[in-house]
């Protein structure tokens, strides 16, 4: 065993790359859930995402317009779930599922004819100063804008749902419901922006896999990372800044198993493969352990305004 | 049955009316384990499927089915495809091995091929395999002899035997030119995610390895070492994933060659057997002389002795004249596998579970 | 202005009819899809619909495959249902389904080539056990630490698929199987093969089991207190405290029996239609199996029809690829459909449409 051949420096920074479309779909599906709605069609949008993304970023030879249309197509999608939750009052669960059915049926009769094809894809940017500065340029200055953008949303959230009246009314909606309509607050706008908000996330995590991540684009390309993004909007306690504590840590123990086996480690490789989500378990029971956790109080409950 | 035969004398009423009379095609069916799209495996059994309707027109009719789970919905596919008038049906996954002889014992008339596995418990069922190992050896080659690192990774799905051969291969022949090379194992435990391939190749480029073979499906790993601007290499895995042996930029991409599975010859054969009812049950491992196994075309970034080199072996392996696994080999244990001369049996190599002297590692499990 | 009243009754009439207007919906935005991918619609649904039940050439086999199809959606969904219903999101029946299987072949293969008729008992037990203690550990944590059992469960199916990668390749590898993966065929070892009750009907034990399931699960919970503490529960967490129901006692009962049965299919599905213990044994059916629990909104007789129905348009999907070469990925599209529109009918069930201003209450 060597571990001395894993460079600190580089894992982190290799882990600030494969944890972004993670951190994206899961930051997205917080800010669905604080609005009381649970979309378990988080991996559908995703996947839908990638494929136009990729797509667009051919037929364009911009990323960027792939990025953007990647959100436009996880939004469109979201409102499918969002039209049958709300207005037809459908279970939310089902119609999350059906959503990832849809989603990956979808996306390979759309991506056909863009298999086996490459794409231009994010350059790193190069921060002034920063980039250059030894350790820290290396490890955290030197990513594509997509890294950056994706913290900074996880900051907006933040900021959105503390400070803002908005993210107030967001809030009651998701613990009650009832009396946020009583209030006089439009529930169901309020809750569909939300979805919108949360495909749009997805679809930006999903062209983070088909156009930087893989670059590539195949069917199922993105092999289960929706619900691994499910699951760290749990992790986190549905907080937003837990969310990227999540995100990082599910995607540093993905990133540290396959170096520590690369190292030659003497660990089974089953278990250093089962790692990232045992240790997810374990964090989570040392969390709420310490008795903090709180769903939304009105997370996949229909709401009907009965006046 | 009894609406197929109806339907069959109104079709045989029908064309009597007209002068020409069409033989009943035969129809080829393909059980796929992922969907075709998936750019290697699948991909590459398609291209075959593809080929035998090229090849044989309208006397010939495929059908397929994609994503076939391996169990209880590959032997109801097959079952269904045998009534559905399949005259021959090839099965292309280790998976579907039981399911493929449990279905073969009720339809004694139609003929099975099922690929990578060893049962053939009926006179109707065949297998096939591709020496996929041959390929193996010869980028062992071009790695140990183009690693300026002298670290080189193998990004591995399964500990199977088909694995541990294509390692063994690669390990061998790249110790032969070079002895001071390292190998580096990563398994990843998918045949497919693109995303956990690409974070493994990224963890062995982050080590100092800088040629990397993939025995997974998917272009990440190449995709990923493309991101080090020429000096990380790879090979085109399953199918030929041409489009990276050139950057977008113009220079040259890390794709310097690739293995290629080439099913067509096999497929081909097999259904033109069915048509001429020759067709006999047979255990093929078939691999470069047959035209099963092809190297994908070699690109300037490889030196030109370095190419002759491989070219020779390849040529040598065409031609039958040099086997990978000739001895002396010694197992990793120290223990000697084969005496100096002494090629390997076939099955030592399918039932191959230890690694050769040389690789500091374990096989899980 | 249109707008929605809450029906004090769900509507019996709507209930028997909404599926009806679903499927129908579906064959309409699901034809025209089919259309366009240059395929005759009326063929597709056809193919997809009828072929799989009355089609002279297949519909003899078919059929029963209908059973074996359906018979471990049922019974995961069934398991699933009464968790759902006192709000306990167990959403990794597939990890439950796969430990039960590991369990009950390690049982049986320990044995091997014993031909005692108490193997396989011994085998469903063990399954039954395996599906249940992976369950457990969701809800320990849950009791124990207030841990979230969605990511747990959910976490806990990887794991499982990682456990199986390993036993598959090592521990429970066939020794006679030429060192490739995979564990010894039960149905070349009659004593533990779970055989056709009635050849040729597709009735093995795992079918019976779910029929069993549906039967229970509709006495539990129509006629038994604890069948209405878990609606309570569900219904009005508070109430129940109040009226002494232990939530704990309830987090184990829901997701013991919901992992149990998982267990069980996983059990049957091994020794029966999939025949081995492989890498990829498993297929989805712990996921499938939450959509067949609320398609049946979360009723057992609804569970029992809606997994008919699924395993209906998977096996005529596959006629549809086979037959008429249409690809995989519109058969999963088509799926989607047809769930969503199932979904969005349920609305007149529960709610009147009534047109015009909304009357001030």
């Amino acid at each position: 065993m060597d571990l001395s051949a894993i460079n600190p420096v580089l894992l982190v920074a290799s882990v600030m790359v494969s944890a972004t479309p993670i951190l994206l779909a899961a930051i997205g599906e917080m800010v669905v859930e604080k609005s009381g709605v649970l979309n378990l069609g988080v991996e559908g949008m995703m996947i839908t995402g990638a494929v136009v993304g990729f797509a667009v970023a051919v037929n364009s030879t911009s990323p960027g317009l792939g990025f953007v249309a990647a959100a436009l197509a996880g939004a469109l999608l979201s409102l499918s779930f969002g039209f049958l939750t709300q207005y037809l009052l459908s279970n939310q669960v089902a119609t999350g599922l059906g959503l990832t059915l849809v989603g990956l049926g979808l996306s390979s009769l759309i991506g056909k004819p863009y298999e086996g094809m490459k794409t231009a894809t994010l350059p790193k940017l190069d921060i002034p100063v920063l980039s250059d500065l030894p350790v820290v340029g290396r490890m955290l200055f030197s990513h594509d804008i997509m890294v950056y953008l994706s913290l900074a949303l996880v900051a907006a959230v933040w900021a959105f749902l503390k400070y803002t009246r908005a993210g107030l009314i967001l809030r009651a909606v998701g613990e009650s419901h009832d009396s946020a309509h009583a209030l006089g607050y439009k529930v169901v706008r309020v809750r569909l922006l939300a979805i919108l908000f949360g495909g749009a996330c997805a679809g930006l995590g999903g062209a983070y896999l088909s156009l930087v991540r893989v670059p590539q684009w195949t069917e199922g390309i993105t092999a289960g990372a929706g619900w691994i993004a499910l699951a760290i909007v749990v992790f986190a306690s549905w907080r937003a800044g837990r969310v990227a504590v999540g995100a990082y840590l599910f995607g540093g123990i993905t990133v540290l198993q396959l170096n520590l086996q690369a190292a030659g480690a003497a660990v089974p490789v089953a278990l250093l493969s089962a790692s990232p989500y045992l240790i997810t378990i374990l964090v989570l029971v040392i969390i709420s352990a310490r008795g903090m956790h709180g769903a939304p109080a009105s997370l996949g409950r229909p709401f009907h305004a009965s006046t | 049955m009894k609406r197929r035969t109806l339907l069959a004398s109104a079709a045989l009423a029908a064309t009597l009316g007209t002068a020409a009379f069409a033989q009943d095609p035969t129809k080829a069916c393909f059980v796929y384990v992922g969907p075709i799209g998936d750019g290697g495996w699948t991909y590459q059994h398609h291209q075959g499927a593809l080929a035998v309707k090229e090849e044989f027109g309208d006397a010939v009719e495929i059908a397929w089915q994609e994503s076939v789970p391996e169990g209880a919905d590959a032997e109801r596919v097959m079952t269904q495809m045998a009534l559905s008038g399949c005259d021959i049906i090839f099965t292309t996954s280790f998976g579907y091995m039981d399911a493929t002889n449990a279905v073969a014992a009720k339809f004694p008339d139609i003929k099975f091929e099922h690929a990578t596995g060893y049962k053939r418990e009926h006179p109707n069922v065949s297998s096939y395999n591709a020496r996929f190992y041959e390929g193996r050896a010869v980028v062992g080659h071009i790695a140990g002899s183009m690693t300026k690192t002298n670290k080189i990774g193998y990004l591995a799905s399964f500990p199977i035997p088909e694995v541990v051969m294509g390692i063994n291969a690669y390990y061998l022949h790249a110790q032969k030119v070079n002895p001071d090379v390292e190998l580096v194992v990563t398994w990843v435990y998918t045949w497919f995610d693109p995303a956990k391939e690409a974070d493994a190749a990224r963890a062995m480029i982050d080590q100092g390895v800088d040629v990397i073979t993939a025995h997974t499906d998917s272009t990440a790993p190449l995709a990923e070492a493309a991101k080090e601007g020429g000096a990380v290499i790879g090979f085109g895995q399953a199918s030929d994933m041409a489009p990276f042996a050139t950057n977008d930029d113009g220079t040259p991409g890390p794709r310097v060659t690739s293995i290629i599975d080439e099913w067509s010859p096999y497929y081909v054969k097999r259904v033109k057997a069915v048509i001429d009812g020759t067709w006999e049950q047979i255990d093929s491992w078939s691999g470069m002389p047959e035209g099963e196994v092809v190297m994908g075309e070699m690109t300037d970034v490889i030196p030109e002795n370095v190419r002759q080199e491989a070219q020779g072996m390849i040529d040598a392996i065409t031609g039958g004249t040099y086997h990978p696994f000739t001895g002396p080999i010694n197992k990793a244990d120290g223990s000697a596998w084969l005496a100096d001369g002494e090629v390997a049996s076939d099955g030592d190599l399918l039932s191959m579970d230890f690694y050769i002297e040389g690789i500091d590692a374990e096989i899980p499990n | 202005m249109i707008h929605l009243e809450r029906r004090p009754q769900p509507s019996r009439l709507w209930t028997a009819t909404t599926p009806l207007i679903a499927v129908v919906l579906t064959m309409i935005v699901g034809g025209t899809m089919f259309a366009a991918l240059g395929t005759d619609p009326f063929e597709a649904i056809r193919t997809i619909f009828w072929d799989p039940l009355f089609n002279t050439q297949f519909a003899g086999f078919t059929r029963p495959q209908l059973l074996v199809k359906a018979g471990p959606l049922i019974l995961i969904a069934i398991g699933l249902s009464i968790g759902f219903r006192a709000g306990i999101w167990n959403i990794g029946a597939e990890g439950q389904y796969i430990m039960g299987a590991i369990c009950g072949a390690a049982a049986g293969l320990a044995l091997y080539p014993s031909e005692s008729p108490l193997i396989f008992p011994l085998m469903i037990l063990a399954g039954g056990l395996g599906g249940w203690a992976w369950a457990a550990i969701p809800a320990v944590l849950k009791t124990r630490f207030g841990t979230n059992e969605i990511l747990v469960s959910l976490m806990l199916v990887y794991v499982a698929e990682n456990v199986l990668a390993s036993v598959s390749s090592g521990l429970l590898r066939n020794p006679e199987g030429m060192g490739f993966p995979g564990s010894r065929n039960f149905k070349e070892w009659d004593a533990a093969h779970n055989a056709e009750i009635v050849a040729g009907t597709g009735m093995h034990w795992g079918v019976v089991f779910a029929f069993i399931a549906v039967i229970a699960a509709y006495v539990l919970l129509t006629r038994h207190i604890q069948g209405f503490n878990i609606r309570l529960t569900g219904e009005a967490p508070r109430a129940a405290r109040f009226s002494g129901v232990n939530p704990a006692r309830i987090i184990f009962l829901c997701l013991g029996i919901s992992g149990a049965l998982a267990g069980l299919a996983g059990l049957f599905e091994v020794t029966g239609p999939a025949g081995q213990i492989s890498i990829d044994f498993n297929s989805g059916y712990g996921f499938t199996a939450i959509i067949v629990a609320f398609l049946g909104r979360l009723n057992p007789i609804g569970i029992l029809l809606a997994g008919l129905l699924m395993a209906l348009t998977y096996i005529g999907g596959e006629l549809a690829q086979l037959m008429l070469g249409l690809p995989g990925a519109s058969i999963q599209l088509f799926q989607g459909m047809l769930l969503f529109f199932l979904l969005a009918t349920d609305v007149f069930t529960n709610y009147r449409v009534r047109f015009g201003r909304s009357e001030v209450a």
